[in-house]
C-alpha cells in the first residue's frame, strides 16, 4: 500500500477509518520510530492557527515545523521553555521535526527539571482515534480541569492511541540573559552534591548537566541560570558564595557559548558520531550515582542527575544491570535485534501494564497505530 | 442538580454491608447511625445534601483496599473524600453510597531535600505538607484558597491550583507518583521521585479524575526552594478593560509574575470591609505579586509599574511591609469568606483566554442585570481563570434555581469564547450536564472509556463528571 499523506482532519479521519492494515505514524520521521509500512504522514496538517504572546498560548495543526513554530515565538521573544530535544545528530535521521512528533514523543529538554516537561506545557489536543473519529481534549487556557485530562495521556503515547492533528501549548518569555557554571573534571559524588546544592537553593538553577570527557576537553559539570540581566549577575554571586571551597573553573556568559553548551547536553551530541547503542534513564536524581557505575566518558548527565544518557555496546541490557534502581530506561538508539530482543521501553508491572493495554485497547481497537512500538 | 435513584438492592443489604465492613475496620472507623452520617452528606456545594448509607475511616491503603474490595464485590458505590472541600459537589454522597474519608490517613511518609520530594498519606492537608518541610525554606507549590483545610486527596482528585499557578503549575504539573487501590481492592504504583513515564502516562490522567478511577492513598510530591523573597503591588483602574489590556502587557513584557490577581467592584468592597487591606475604591483591582531577591523584586515591579502607568492606574501601591503584603493577600484569600457575609453565593470557576476579559465582564454585567442578580469577580487574571460569584438568597423560592441558571449562562460563554467550564474546581454535579456544551459526544465517550478500564463496573464516585443520560447506560449495566 502506498503512503498516506492527508491535508486535512477530516481526509486524515476517513483514512483511518478505512484503514485495512497497520500504519506507522510519522510527522518529520526523525525520531526514530520504526514500524510497519506504509507510512501515514501528517506533515499535510500544517500551519499555527492561533497565537497570542499576551496570552502566552499558540495553537498549531500537528504537521507544522517545529522551526516554523520557534520562529514565530522568537519574533515576540517567547520560546517552548520545555527546550525539546533534537533528535537528528543522535539518531542519524534527517526530515523536519514536527511539533506533533515533540508532543507525541513528549520530548523535553534541560529546562524540564525547573519548568516542566512537554505534557507540562500542553494545553489541548485534538486527534483521530483508532475508529476514525475525531476526538478533542483540554483546550487553549492555561488551566482547564473540564473532565478527564487526557491531553497528558497523549503526550508521550507515541502515536499509539490516536493521530494528532492539532495542539495547543503554553509558551513563555525569552530570558534577556544567561549564564553557565562550569566546573572541569568533577567527580561523581561532588557533581551530585553541586546538582542537590544548586537545585535545592532559591536560585533559580533551570539547567544542571554534566557533560564527558571528549574532543579535547574534560569532563564538564554545567549549572545555568536565566532571567532579566542583573538578575542572572545576583544569582551567579550566590551560587558562588555557596560553592565558596569549590569555585567554578569558568563562568560563561557569552550567550553563543551558552547555546552550543546546552544544545551539546539538550541534543546528546557527545554520542551522535559514536557508535553503540544509547539509553535514556530516568532515576531519582541522587541514584544518578549508581546508574553511571564505570561508564564515565559514555554518559551525558542531565535533570540534576535525574536523567542519565548512556552508550552502552551492542547487545548490553542495561535494565538487568539497574534491576535494583527504581526508575525505567528506554533503548532510543540500537540495532533492530537489539530492540526486539530489549524492547525500546521499560516493561510495566502487571498492574499497571493491565490498565495500559485496557487503555491502547479502546482508543485503538484494531490495532493500527504504530502497532508493538510501545509494548 | 438531579442525581440517579439509589438502588434499592443495595439499601437492603445495608447490614449485611456494615457487618463486613466492621470486620476489616475498627468500630470508630465505620459510620452508620444515621445521626451521624449526617455529617456526610454534602460538601462545600452545601445546595446539595443526601446522607450516605454508610461512612469509613480508614487508616492505611491496606484498609481502603480491604473496603473497596467489599464494596466492589457487594456492589455497592463509593464515593471517596478529601476533606469535603469541593466547590463541585465532588463528595456528595448518593444514598445508596459508602464514603470513603481518609482524613486519618495524613502522615508525613519520607521528606528528601536532595531529591526535592515528599511523600504523604493524603488526608494530609494541603497547608501541612508545605508545614512539613518548611524549616529547611521548601514548600509545595499549588496553594488552593481553602489550603488550610483542603486534603492533598482532593487536591489530586481535582488537579487543584490556587494563586500562584501562573509560575508553579498546578497540582498535575507538582505529582511524582501515587499509591492508588483500585475498586477491586488491588494496589498500584504509578510514577516514583523519578520524572515522567516510560509508557502511557497514567498519572497525567489520574490527577484530575475527580475520584472516579480510583482512591489515592498516598502521594509523591515535588518541593521547591522557598524564593528569598515576594511582594505585591496593587493596581486600581477605573476600567475593567483597560485593567486586562495592562494584563496581558506585562505578560508580553517578558516579566513572569507569580500571581497576577483581579477583582470588581463588589468584590473590592466586601474584601476591604472584612481584612482592611486598603484596597482603593475603583472598578478593578489587580495585585501583582513578584519573587526573587531585594534588588530582583525590585526591578520587576518598576518594570511593572511602568506598563501599569501607561493604563493611567487610579492607584498604584507596593507593598512597603511584610504585614502588607500579608494584608493585601488575605483580602484576595477571604473573598468568598467575604462575599458569604453578604448573602449566599456560588462561585464559578470557568476559564477564559485572556484576551477576551473585557468581552466576558461586560457580558456577565448585562446577564446580572437581566437575571436581577448581583456578581462579584474575583480571578487569576494571568491565566483566565475567573471566580464569579453570584449572589442569591437560599431562603428565597426559586432564588438558587435562577442562580443556577445565571451560572450556566456565564459559564456556556466562558466555552464560547474559547475557554472551559471548570479552571481549577472540578465537575462533580455541578458543571457536569454543561459537559455537552464545552465536549461532543465522540469527547465525552473517549474520556468515559477511561473509566471503563479503570473501573468497568462505574462503583466509584459514578455520578459526577458526565451528564447523567451520557453515563447512564454504562451505571445501570454495573447494577
Amino acid at each position: 500500500m502506498k503512503h498516506m499523506r492527508p491535508e486535512t482532519e477530516d481526509e486524515l479521519a476517513d483514512l483511518v477509518a478505512g484503514l485495512t492494515e497497520p500504519v506507522r505514524i510519522a510527522g518529520g520521521g526523525t525520531r526514530g520510530v520504526t514500524g510497519p509500512e506504509p507510512e501515514l504522514n501528517v506533515s499535510g496538517l500544517s500551519g499555527i492557527t492561533l497565537y497570542e504572546p499576551g496570552a502566552l498560548t499558540l495553537v498549531a495543526k500537528s504537521g507544522t515545523p517545529l522551526a516554523e513554530i520557534e520562529a514565530a515565538l522568537d519574533a515576540e521573544g517567547q520560546q517552548l521553555a520545555f527546550e525539546p530535544m533534537d533528535h537528528r545528530g543522535l539518531l542519524g535521521t534527517s526530515g523536519e521535526p514536527t511539533i506533533g512528533g515533540v508532543v507525541a514523543a513528549n520530548v523535553s529538554g534541560p529546562r524540564r527539571i525547573q519548568a516542566g516537561a512537554c505534557r507540562d506545557f500542553l494545553l489541548g489536543v485534538r486527534f483521530v482515534d483508532g475508529r476514525g473519529q475525531v476526538v478533542k481534549n483540554g483546550g487553549r487556557v492555561m488551566k482547564n480541569v473540564t473532565g478527564y485530562d487526557l491531553v497528558k495521556l497523549m503526550a508521550g503515547s507515541w502515536g499509539t492511541l490516536g493521530v494528532l492533528t492539532e495542539v495547543s501549548l503554553k509558551v513563555l518569555p525569552k530570558p534577556e540573559a544567561v549564564a553557565t557554571l562550569v566546573w572541569e573534571d568533577r567527580g561523581w559524588v561532588a557533581t551530585s552534591k553541586l546538582f542537590c546544592d544548586a537545585l535545592g537553593s532559591p536560585y533559580e538553577v533551570n539547567g544542571a548537566a554534566r557533560l564527558p570527557e571528549g574532543g579535547g576537553k574534560p569532563s564538564r559539570t554545567v549549572l545555568r541560570i536565566e532571567g532579566f540581566d542583573q538578575s542572572v549577575e545576583y544569582r551567579v554571586s550566590k551560587l558562588q558564595e555557596l560553592f565558596a571551597e569549590t569555585n567554578p573553573d569558568q563562568v560563561v556568559t557569552d550567550a553563543a557559548e551558552n547555546t552550543a553548551i546546552w544544545r551539546e547536553v539538550r541534543d546528546i551530541e557527545p554520542f551522535a558520531d559514536r557508535p553503540g547503542n544509547v539509553w535514556k534513564t530516568s532515576v531519582k536524581p541522587t541514584d544518578m550515582i549508581r546508574v553511571v557505575g564505570d561508564a564515565n566518558p559514555n554518559t551525558v548527565v542531565d535533570w540534576g542527575g535525574g536523567l542519565i544518557w548512556t552508550l552502552a555496546p551492542e547487545g548490553t541490557d542495561l535494565r538487568s544491570e539497574l534491576s535494583d534502581v527504581e526508575g525505567h530506561s528506554t533503548l532510543v538508539r540500537a540495532t533492530p535485534e537489539d530492540i526486539q530482543n530489549l524492547g525500546r521501553f521499560q516493561p510495566e508491572n502487571a498492574a499497571v501494564s493491565a490498565l495500559t493495554q485496557g487503555v491502547r485497547a479502546r482508543f485503538d481497537p484494531r490495532s493500527v497505530f504504530n502497532p508493538g512500538l510501545m509494548g | 442538580m438531579e442525581m440517579p435513584r439509589p438502588n434499592p438492592d443495595v439499601l437492603a443489604r445495608k447490614q449485611a454491608v456494615l457487618a463486613r465492613l466492621l470486620q476489616v475496620l475498627p468500630e470508630d472507623a465505620v459510620i452508620h447511625d444515621p445521626a451521624e452520617t449526617r455529617a456526610y452528606e454534602c460538601d462545600a456545594l452545601t445546595a446539595y445534601r443526601c446522607p450516605p448509607m454508610l461512612a469509613v475511616l480508614p487508616s492505611t491503603t491496606q484498609d481502603v483496599s480491604d473496603v473497596l474490595r467489599i464494596c466492589y464485590e457487594e456492589g455497592v458505590p463509593v464515593v471517596p473524600r478529601g476533606s469535603g472541600t469541593s466547590l463541585a459537589g465532588g463528595a456528595l454522597p448518593t444514598a445508596d453510597c459508602v464514603i470513603l474519608g481518609v482524613a486519618r490517613m495524613n502522615e508525613v511518609l519520607e521528606v528528601d531535600y536532595d531529591n526535592r520530594f515528599i511523600k504523604v498519606q493524603t488526608g494530609r492537608t494541603n497547608l501541612s505538607v508545605t508545614g512539613a518541610v518548611e524549616e529547611e525554606d521548601f514548600f509545595y507549590a499549588p496553594d488552593p484558597s481553602s489550603q488550610l483545610a483542603c486534603a492533598i486527596a482532593g487536591n489530586i482528585a481535582m488537579n487543584s491550583g490556587g494563586a500562584h499557578c501562573l509560575k508553579y503549575g498546578v497540582t498535575t504539573n507538582n505529582l511524582l507518583g501515587v499509591t492508588m487501590v483500585m475498586m477491586d481492592g488491588s494496589v498500584v504504583e504509578i510514577g516514583g521521585a523519578h520524572l515522567d513515564a516510560s509508557g502511557l502516562d497514567l498519572l497525567g490522567v489520574i490527577c484530575g479524575s475527580e475520584g472516579q478511577l480510583g482512591v489515592v492513598t498516598e502521594a509523591t510530591l515535588r518541593i521547591l526552594r522557598k524564593p528569598e523573597g515576594a511582594r505585591p503591588v496593587l493596581m486600581g483602574f477605573d476600567d475593567n478593560e483597560v485593567a486586562g489590556q495592562c494584563v496581558s502587557d506585562i505578560i508580553k513584557s517578558g516579566i513572569l509574575p507569580v500571581a497576577i490577581e483581579f477583582m470588581d467592584t463588589l468584590c473590592i468592597q466586601a474584601c476591604e470591609n472584612f481584612a482592611h487591606a486598603g484596597y482603593p475604591d475603583c472598578t478593578a483591582l489587580l495585585i501583582v505579586e513578584v519573587e526573587g531577591s531585594e534588588a530582583e523584586i525590585d526591578y520587576q515591579l518598576a518594570k511593572i509599574i511602568e506598563i501599569a502607568k501607561r493604563h493611567n492606574p487610579v492607584e498604584l501601591r507596593e507593598s512597603q511591609s511584610a504585614e502588607e503584603s500579608a494584608k493585601i493577600w488575605l483580602g484576595r484569600k477571604s473573598a468568598f469568606g467575604a462575599m458569604g457575609q453578604m448573602n449566599d453565593y456560588m462561585c464559578l470557576d470557568g476559564t477564559i483566554p485572556v484576551s477576551s476579559l473585557p468581552e466576558v465582564l461586560r457580558r456577565i454585567g448585562e446577564l446580572s442585570e437581566e437575571y436581577g442578580l448581583p456578581v462579584g469577580n474575583v480571578f487569576h487574571a494571568g491565566d483566565g481563570n475567573m471566580h464569579p460569584l453570584i449572589l442569591f438568597d437560599a431562603n428565597k423560592p426559586g432564588d438558587l434555581e435562577k442562580c443556577e441558571a445565571f451560572g450556566a449562562d456565564i459559564l456556556k460563554l466562558c466555552v464560547d469564547v474559547g475557554g472551559c467550564l471548570t479552571g481549577e474546581h472540578g465537575v462533580g454535579i455541578e458543571k457536569r450536564d454543561l459537559m455537552a456544551h464545552q465536549y461532543a459526544p465522540a469527547d465525552l465517550e473517549a474520556q468515559m472509556a477511561i473509566k471503563d478500564v479503570f473501573d468497568p463496573q462505574w462503583l466509584l464516585n459514578p455520578a459526577k463528571v458526565f451528564p447523567l443520560d451520557a453515563s447512564e447506560a454504562r451505571r445501570l449495566a454495573a447494577e
